[in-house]
């Protein structure tokens, strides 16, 4: 059963979970969080050297990785909170103010 | 066999709390906590318990401690009074709203200021809305058998809520009177084993408590929250019901006494209702129609019930052991009112602030009570709803 099923707006008191508990991990995938971000990161394809060092310093696992390859952020989680930026020895990744 | 033994309340509830053999106590153990924290120490200290006995920094740690250990799996309890069930306000909604069957043993004390802790109902009276059963006791055996009880209700499917045990602070808590206890497997028998469906250390299902709820689900777990006191009730009396089978003791959600063709009433709680008892059997012995209701269960509140009980009488006191200031009266008195309201009562009602910060009610204080209710009687005017007594003018 995906978390959807029992978190979203139109279910019964009757049938949502008690106390709000959520009975799996990684719930997040299911809902878009990333949607009150400020700041936008840029991932600069060509200046980037695969050393992954972005990767596990995202807090939101919003850096997809393919065959050991990084990809385009996941924009439906990422905050836009620079971590990745910073840590990025290349300047592969640029921040950036968001347009909406 | 029951076992006859002489022992204080805090000492009572410890003893309950030893056949239980929960696996986790967190308390703060010095004032304004109780001496049953102590005595449970001494347990755990003296391997009679197999309770892992997590002795806080404060109140607010204690009721925190109490969340996670119970929400880890533990069957978990603490012991406070006065200022200390004041510090754990903001943890006892926390405990409630993750549906968490801890169990509380309070002492009700005054609350400061000015400074006292003495008997008084401001401690668990001001924790009233915070979700938590509330059950209370005249006496030691009644503190203890309450106590007995307190994990089956909490625990039950239908319920899953916290639940405070209270008692009066020093007339019940440190005073020693008989008691008969039961013996310690047949109270292990009767409360059974903890085994929640879902806890955090089930290493086969992960799970998540007490996420953030954003205005689309709040209502709907309050809601839930609410049935969940809705069915307390039903289960405290199957509960008792099966007491009564172990020990011979009746509970049901209060007691009345005397109140069938009484005239005249009061509305009580705890030790008090042992004191207005005498001055209703000496004032039937003077021909006088007087009754009472003692409260034992005020969260949930049985408000139908308690209005069906006093449907036949006339004129009835509320006795509230805390102020309320809300210029009416104490808070018992607002949901006694409340009900009568509700079933269409037409009772005359007066609500008096009683006993407050440790003091002294008396049998001729009650039967003060009794002789300003049958003024109302004779009168038919009902005056000042809203009465201290005992009070210096």
């Amino acid at each position: 059963m995906s978390s959807v099923d029992f978190i979203n707006e139109n279910i019964s008191w009757k049938d949502i979970t008690p106390a709000g508990n959520v009975y799996e991990g990684g719930t997040a995938n299911d809902f878009r969080t990333g949607d009150w971000r400020i700041s936008i990161p840029e991932f600069l394809a060509d200046k980037c050297k695969q050393c992954l060092l972005c990767t596990p310093v995202c807090p939101d696992s919003a850096i997809p990785v393919k065959d050991g390859k990084r990809e385009d952020f996941d924009f439906e989680h990422c905050k836009g909170c620079g971590i990745c930026a910073k840590v990025c020895p290349f300047g592969a990744i640029v921040m950036k103010k968001e347009e909406k | 066999m029951a076992i006859r033994e002489r022992l204080s309340g805090n000492e009572a509830v410890a003893i309950a709390m030893r056949q239980i053999n929960p696996d986790v106590m967190a308390a703060f153990p010095i004032t304004p906590s109780t001496e049953i924290p102590q005595y449970f120490s001494t347990f755990c200290a003296n391997g009679q318990v197999d309770t892992e006995f997590v002795p806080v920094e404060s109140e607010h740690s204690a009721m925190s401690a109490c969340v996670g250990s119970e929400a880890a799996g533990a069957r978990t309890l603490t012991a406070t009074s006065s200022c200390g069930l004041a510090l754990m306000w903001e943890e006892l909604y926390i405990a409630a709203s993750c549906r968490l069957p801890i169990a509380l043993a309070c002492v009700n004390r005054a609350l400061s200021g000015p400074i006292n802790i003495n008997c008084d109902h401001s401690d668990s009276m001001g924790a009233r809305d915070a979700g938590w059963i509330q059950i209370y006791s005249e006496n030691n055996q009644e503190a203890y058998d309450n106590f007995v009880q307190a994990y089956r209700i909490a625990e039950h499917k239908d319920v899953r809520l916290p639940i405070m045990i209270c008692q009066d602070g020093f007339i019940t808590s440190h005073a020693v009177e008989n008691i008969s206890l039961l013996e310690d497997n047949e109270v292990r028998d009767f409360v059974g084993d903890y085994n929640p469906d879902e806890y955090l250390l089930n290493e086969s299902h992960s799970m998540a408590v007490g996420p953030y709820d954003i205005p689309s689900y709040y209502m709907e777990h309050k809601k839930q929250q609410a049935v969940a006191m809705e069915n307390a009730k039903q289960v405290i009396l199957d509960v008792a019901a099966e007491f009564e089978k172990l020990s011979g003791r009746k509970y049901g959600l209060f007691e009345t006494y005397k109140l069938e063709d009484a005239e005249c009433a009061l509305v009580i709680i705890n030790s008090a209702a042992g004191t207005a008892k005498d001055a209703v059997d000496k004032l039937r012995a003077e021909g006088k129609k007087v009754g009472l209701l003692k409260i034992r269960v005020f969260r949930p509140f049985p408000a139908e019930e308690i209005a069906e009980a006093l449907k036949n009488v006339k004129v009835i006191a509320v006795m509230d052991r805390c102020e309320g200031f809300s210029s009416q009266g104490g808070p018992l008195g607002a949901e006694v009112k409340s009900a009568l309201y509700t079933a269409g009562s037409t009772a005359k009602v007066v609500d008096y602030i009683y006993g407050i910060g440790g003091r002294d009610v008396k049998v001729e204080n009650i039967e003060e009570v009794y002789g300003a209710l049958f003024d109302i009687l004779a009168t038919g005017n009902v005056g000042e709803t809203y009465r201290y007594l005992s009070l210096r003018d």
